[in-house]
């Protein structure tokens, strides 16, 4: 389904397009949709400001929404530890669309603007993600994304926070079968992306977004597996993107990483794939403890497949072990929490990835002998392996 | 009961064939007109249920209000509260379609909640080529319809005056009306969860295109995990503005219920009348089998019978007829409701179900019941004559020539029995209706008929003696007899009074009522020309410009307007028209009391007249207060007058248009009434109203035209009225029949005698048709008497008490009285064909087998 939906986007969109790295497939099949609607849909497409290096960001007025621009998401993927030391991945995204639909109607009803959220546990015990989702059209006080500061809500699922440069966050998730309210800390500035937070996607600069990263969250609160309720702690990732472009053409997934490494500083890379599999652009940020930061570039990050694992569920096969070569000769390796952490929401969005939390070993030559240490806990997403595996 | 026996008493019905088929033929009617009107509400009511189930979704509560909606407010404070897991905002129109006489149900939703509330709702796209279409129900422009929807709008309809009308769906455009402009939906895609003639769109285009932005009509709610409905009922409805309520999506079906009830008990109630005189023509029969088969008993009980089993026998003969008569019915019944579905759709002809198209469903118990209906009517009727025939001793039943006199019953211990009957009828008149069903009033109307019944014998013998005179033998000789044996006249009469009485009392109801509307029509329709865009919950409706342009007209002398608003005043209750208009001016108002000037210091608060139900539910007079929840404010009026209202029976009432537009800021008119300048002609005026907002756009009548369709519907309600009429009257000229049929069978050795002393053949046939007459007529008497009483107790009771109407007695004499001589003049040839067989036999071979 995926498949006709991303082709469809590309065939009636022409060459020009952007990429949004994170994610999302869910906004993507979104806008796949919108797009489809018609022919005033595509005359209106330029109209969403476009994302163009030298803006500076300005916090915390950039913590908040920016509903111009076509898309945008704030996006938490952490560990959590319970009292008896069981560690969990988590995973929270808030999105937002704008859809030109019905700009000039008077009605609070009008869909000007979506706000999408997906929440998910990646739990060794259950084997296999739990997930939930929420969704809605923006409406004062029920669905709301707010200028100026972290404020997103659909209905009693929100996340707010970032009145400040050092505020906390906030947020709280309730799903059938699991639920979350967790406080997360900022103990540095905002991490920026590419070129001061302008992050390129594809070789053609018009395929990119604004992007900023807080590594290091100090995670807090209580974690509902379930009918029982535990304390936990942890660390986290937030990451808030907007942009205005799609997928370029040729794109057909990509692979992101986003890891809070043991030394206090955090490591951010993605590739983007062509219909073969092959990086057509890559990119990352290496951050230290203090927050300074290095821009990785295409060259600087090398994904290569290690070990591949196939879904029970939909057939489909992910590289869920992987090694990481950085531009300065270090190699490291990605293994999965657990190997089944696809997550299959078809029945809402139509999206099928794979979204989890996974470990960072450093590979070393210790006197010709290859060791491997635990140097850091993150996240890794993959998208675009379904429609690879059917073409 | 041994076989033998069983020969004897039930082989004894098919003897009297002809009665007995009779009987049976009645009781058979009776069980098939009540178990069809069950059967058709049982059906109807399930159709309305299922489609309300399919409308709510899983929803564990409604929050519902006036008809055309409240402020969206509340939607955003009750989809915030905790005990509310997902709140579902519904926008629900009545989307007029230009040059159409139907209109299409629209629901404005949002998507992303009636997902998760009422997924039989959800819209799926329909476009060309592989995109998911999804967020296509984002487009303010797009519909979807249901198939049903998707047939019926790309045919023509027929309109109400017979005339083809054009599609409303064409190339993929569907056109549509909000106030008096016409404009195009794109038909987007399909709803395939949900059945009916339905369509889907965004609840903001839904706002926007139709002129209610801020505006819901339901909001469906899911509750929090273990919060029951009665629970979120209690917590959330303190929060509410008034006006509004929370209810269960199954109380919408009860509200309906409610809403055809009195309607409903109404036909059952004569059905059960119906059933009533089979229960009678059983009587009849029996009573004279009973006596023409005396000396059989007599002789049966000499030879050992108990008079238990000679009881029994009997009774089990009632019951044969009961049963069979029962199954016919319940096949009848079923037939006719089937039939009904196809010829008037589910409502009974009383629009409470329009739209529906149900299905004709078995019921078991119901059946059972109304079977056991029939055999109880069978039982019932034979048990006065089983148990005088049991009583009588052998010895003295053998004696020849006792026969048919002594096994009928004796007039005096009767009159008693009548006089208390009508006077418990008068007490029961007295009783207050109970949850809304004139109980009271329908024990009257049992009360007078049997009163009338066990009376006629006393009025035999009171009006004979006034047509004793003259003439010749044969009346003589019929008039002798009858005056001797005036229980011959209960007998032969008590099938004739029931339907009489029946068809009399409807009549002069009907009469009335027709009589009081037509006059009433012309009370309040007393303008040249009318306009309106559509009914009242409409999407078409006319605005201030739209008025402004109709009164700079040619022609036009002067435009009033009215508002129609259905309010919800509290949870049990239906919903309570609001009429905003000027109170004087082309509007008339049929006062029943009370005046046209407001009433002075109560408080001065703007005056407000009633209608008689709303006057009747909530105890009111001039100088009342009385309360409305307008404008999401509770407002106070003061009760200047009541009125007449035949169109709500729900209750209504009516507020100066002033007063109603500051109230609400809702300057929205559903209906103008215009008063055309001298010398101008109405015609002219309508045309350059037609060229100037579209013919297809507005509906313009002339007041003769609306009395003329309001009465075409009003007869149309009343036409199962009528049917029911014709087979009680059916049912009594068979009584007749049959009891002459039976009563000639005996007289056989009297009627050989009469030919012995000279009388002709024909002359004996005479005799029998004038005994006829004199029987039907005194029956037919009684009937005309306790149909009048009945029309009273229906007009000032049962009518009152179920619509809270009243209305002006108007008593067709005329055509009463071509009935009662029709009535007479057909039971004078009936008899005589009864009684042909008896005249057949030779004079001499009569006289001789009697003695």
């Amino acid at each position: 389904m995926r498949e006709g939906r991303i082709s469809a986007a590309r065939t009636v969109r022409p060459s020009r397009g952007g990429f949004w790295l994170r994610g999302l497939p869910v906004v993507l099949l979104l806008l796949a949709m919108l797009l489809g609607i018609g022919a005033q849909a595509q005359d209106e497409l330029s109209s969403y400001p476009p994302v163009v290096p030298g803006r500076a960001l300005v916090f915390p007025q950039d913590f908040g929404a920016h509903p111009d621009y076509r898309t945008e998401w704030w996006y938490i993927t952490g560990w959590l530890r319970d009292a008896e030391g069981v560690e969990r991945g988590f995973q929270l995204t808030f999105f937002r669309v704008r859809t030109r639909i019905g700009e000039d109607n008077p009605s609070r009803f009008a869909p000007r603007q979506l706000v999408l959220a997906h929440a998910a546990i990646a739990d060794p015990a259950t084997g296999r993600l739990r997930h939930a989702e929420r969704s809605g059209r923006a409406y004062p006080g029920l669905v709301e994304a707010q200028e100026g500061r972290t404020e997103v809500r659909v209905d009693d699922w929100f996340l707010s926070g970032g009145e400040a440069l050092d505020a906390s966050y906030h947020s709280r998730i309730q799903a059938a079968d699991f639920g979350f309210e967790l406080a997360f800390a900022p103990d540095r500035a905002p991490v920026l992306n590419g070129k001061a937070g302008f992050s390129q996607k594809a070789p053609d600069p018009l395929n990119s977004s604004y992007y900023y990263s807080r590594p290091q969250l100090a995670v807090s609160g209580t974690l509902r597996l379930d009918g029982a309720e535990v304390a936990v702690s942890g660390h986290a990732w937030l990451d808030h993107e907007w942009s205005s472009e799609i997928l370029p053409e040729g794109a057909r997934g990509w692979d992101w990483i986003g890891i809070n490494l043991h030394d206090g500083g955090g490591l951010m890379g993605f590739q983007m794939r062509d219909g073969e599999g092959r990086a057509i652009w890559g990119a990352g940020t290496l951050s230290d403890p203090q927050g300074e930061s290095t821009v990785l570039g295409p060259g600087d990050v090398r994904f290569t497949p290690v070990r591949r694992w196939r879904s029970p569920r939909t057939g489909i096969e992910y590289p869920v072990e992987w090694t990481l070569a950085l531009g300065d000769g270090r190699r490291f390796r990605l293994q999965p929490l657990m190997d089944d952490q696809e997550l299959d929401s078809r029945a809402s969005t139509g999206a099928i990835y794979w979204e989890g939390a996974v470990r960072l070993f450093a590979l070393e030559d210790a006197g010709g002998e290859a060791s491997e240490r635990e140097v850091g806990q993150g996240y890794l997403e993959m998208t675009g392996y379904a429609e690879r595996l059917r073409m | 009961m041994s076989p033998s026996l069983r020969r004897v008493f039930l082989a004894s019905l098919l003897r009297r064939r002809l009665a007995t088929a009779l009987s049976l033929l009645a009781i058979a009617l009776g069980v098939a007109l009540g178990l069809a009107v069950q059967l058709i509400h049982a059906a109807a009511l399930d159709e309305f249920g299922r489609g309300m189930r399919l409308l709510a979704g899983e929803a564990d509560l409604q929050l519902v209000g006036p008809r055309d909606g409240f402020d969206e407010a509340v939607f955003a404070q009750l989809a915030a509260r905790p005990e509310v897991a997902v709140a579902s905002p519904v926008l629900e129109l009545e989307v007029r379609l230009p040059g159409r006489d139907d209109s299409l149900r629209i629901l404005g939703v949002d998507l992303f909640r009636v997902l998760r509330v009422q997924p039989g709702l959800v819209p799926l796209a329909e476009r060309a080529g592989d995109e998911d279409g999804r967020f296509a129900a984002l487009q303010a422009d797009n519909v979807f319809l249901t198939d049903e929807a998707r047939v019926r709008l790309s045919q023509p309809h027929r309109g109400m005056d017979g005339a083809p009308q054009p599609p409303a769906l064409e190339q993929g455009k569907l056109r549509v009306q909000s106030g008096v402009r016409g404009f195009s939906l794109e038909l987007a895609g399909r709803v395939p969860g949900a059945a009916g003639v339905l369509g889907v769109m965004d609840i903001a285009g839904a706002q926007q295109r139709f002129g209610r932005v801020g505006v819901l009509s339901r909001v469906d709610l899911k509750l929090a995990d273990g919060l029951s409905p009665a629970a979120g009922i209690a917590t959330l409805s303190p929060l509410l503005p008034p006006g509004l309520a929370l209810r269960e999506p199954e109380a919408a079906a009860q509200e309906v219920g409610t809403l055809s009830r009195a309607y409903r008990v109404n036909l059952t109630m004569l059905a059960a009348i119906a059933l009533l005189t089979g229960g009678f023509l059983v009587f009849s029969t029996q009573l004279l089998s009973v006596a023409r088969r005396r000396r059989e008993f007599a002789l049966l009980r000499a030879l050992g019978l108990e008079r238990r089993e000679l009881m029994h026998g009997l009774l089990a003969e009632g019951a044969a007829v009961g049963m069979v008569g029962g199954v016919f019915g319940v096949a009848l019944g079923h037939a006719l409701a089937a039939g009904a579905f196809r010829l008037v759709g589910g409502d009974l002809g009383a629009g409470f179900f329009r739209g529906l198209a149900p299905a004709l469903q078995f019921d078991a118990g119901l059946s059972f019941g109304y079977l056991l209906l029939g055999v109880f009517a069978g039982v019932a009727g034979t048990w006065l004559p089983a148990r005088a025939a049991s009583r009588v001793p052998p010895a003295r039943a053998l004696r020849a020539g006792e026969g048919e006199r002594a096994g009928l019953p004796q007039a005096q211990l009767r009159t008693r029995h009548a006089v208390a009957m009508l006077a418990l009828a008068g007490v029961a008149c007295t009783l207050p209706a109970l949850g809304g069903i004139p109980v009271g009033g329908y024990a009257a109307v049992m009360f007078v008929l049997g009163g009338t019944v066990l009376g006629l014998p006393a009025l035999a013998r009171a009006a004979l003696p006034l047509l004793r005179r003259g003439r010749g033998v044969t009346w003589r000789l019929a008039h002798a007899r009858l005056s001797a044996t005036p229980g011959q006249a209960v007998v032969a009469g008590a099938g004739v009074i029931a339907s009489v009485a029946l068809a009399v009392s409807m009549a002069i109801m009907v009469s009335s009522f027709r009589v009081s509307v037509d006059e009433w029509l012309a009370q309040v329709l007393p303008a040249d020309l009318y306009v309106r865009a559509s009914s009242s919950s409409g999407s078409g409706y006319l605005d201030p410009e739209a008025l402004a342009e109709i009164a700079a007209i040619k022609g036009v002398d002067k435009v009033d307007t009215t508002r129609l608003v259905n309010l919800r005043l509290s949870d049990e209750e239906p919903l309570f028209s609001v009429l905003a208009r000027p109170a004087q001016g082309n509007w008339g108002l049929p006062l029943v009391s009370g005046s046209m000037s407001p009433v002075e210091h109560v408080d001065s608060l703007p005056p407000i007249w009633v209608s008689e139900a709303a006057a009747d539910r909530h105890d009111l007079q001039r100088g009342s207060r009385f309360e409305l929840p307008l404008g999401g404010r509770v407002q106070a009026f003061a009760v200047a007058g009541v009125w007449r209202d035949y169109a709500r029976q729900h209750g209504a009432a009516l507020i100066e248009s002033g007063d109603y537009v500051r109230l609400t800021g809702d300057e929205r008119i559903n209906d103008a009434a215009l008063r055309v300048a001298p010398g101008t002609p109405p015609a002219a005026v309508a045309e350059a109203l037609r060229a100037r907002f579209g013919a297809e756009h507005i509906t313009i009548a002339l007041p003769g035209e609306i009395r003329a369709l309001s009465l075409e519907i009003f007869d149309r309600t009343f036409l199962i009225t009528y049917l029911m009429e014709a087979v009680a009257v059916l049912i009594g000229l068979f009584g007749i029949a049959t009891t002459f049929a039976a009563l000639a069978t005996t007289r056989q050795g009297e009627f050989g005698m009469l030919r012995h002393l000279g009388f002709t053949r024909a002359e004996v046939g005479r005799l029998i048709a004038v005994e006829g007459a004199l029987t039907a007529g005194m029956g037919v008497l009684a009937g005309l008497l306790a149909g009048g009483a009945i029309a009273w107790v229906l007009i000032e009771i049962i009518n009152r008490q179920s619509f809270h109407w009243s209305m002006d007695v108007a008593v067709p004499w005329g055509a009463l009285a071509l009935f009662a001589v029709t009535l007479v003049v057909l039971a004078a040839l009936v008899a005589r064909l009864a009684g042909r067989h008896a005249m057949q036999r030779s004079a001499v071979l009569a006289v001789k087998a009697d003695w």
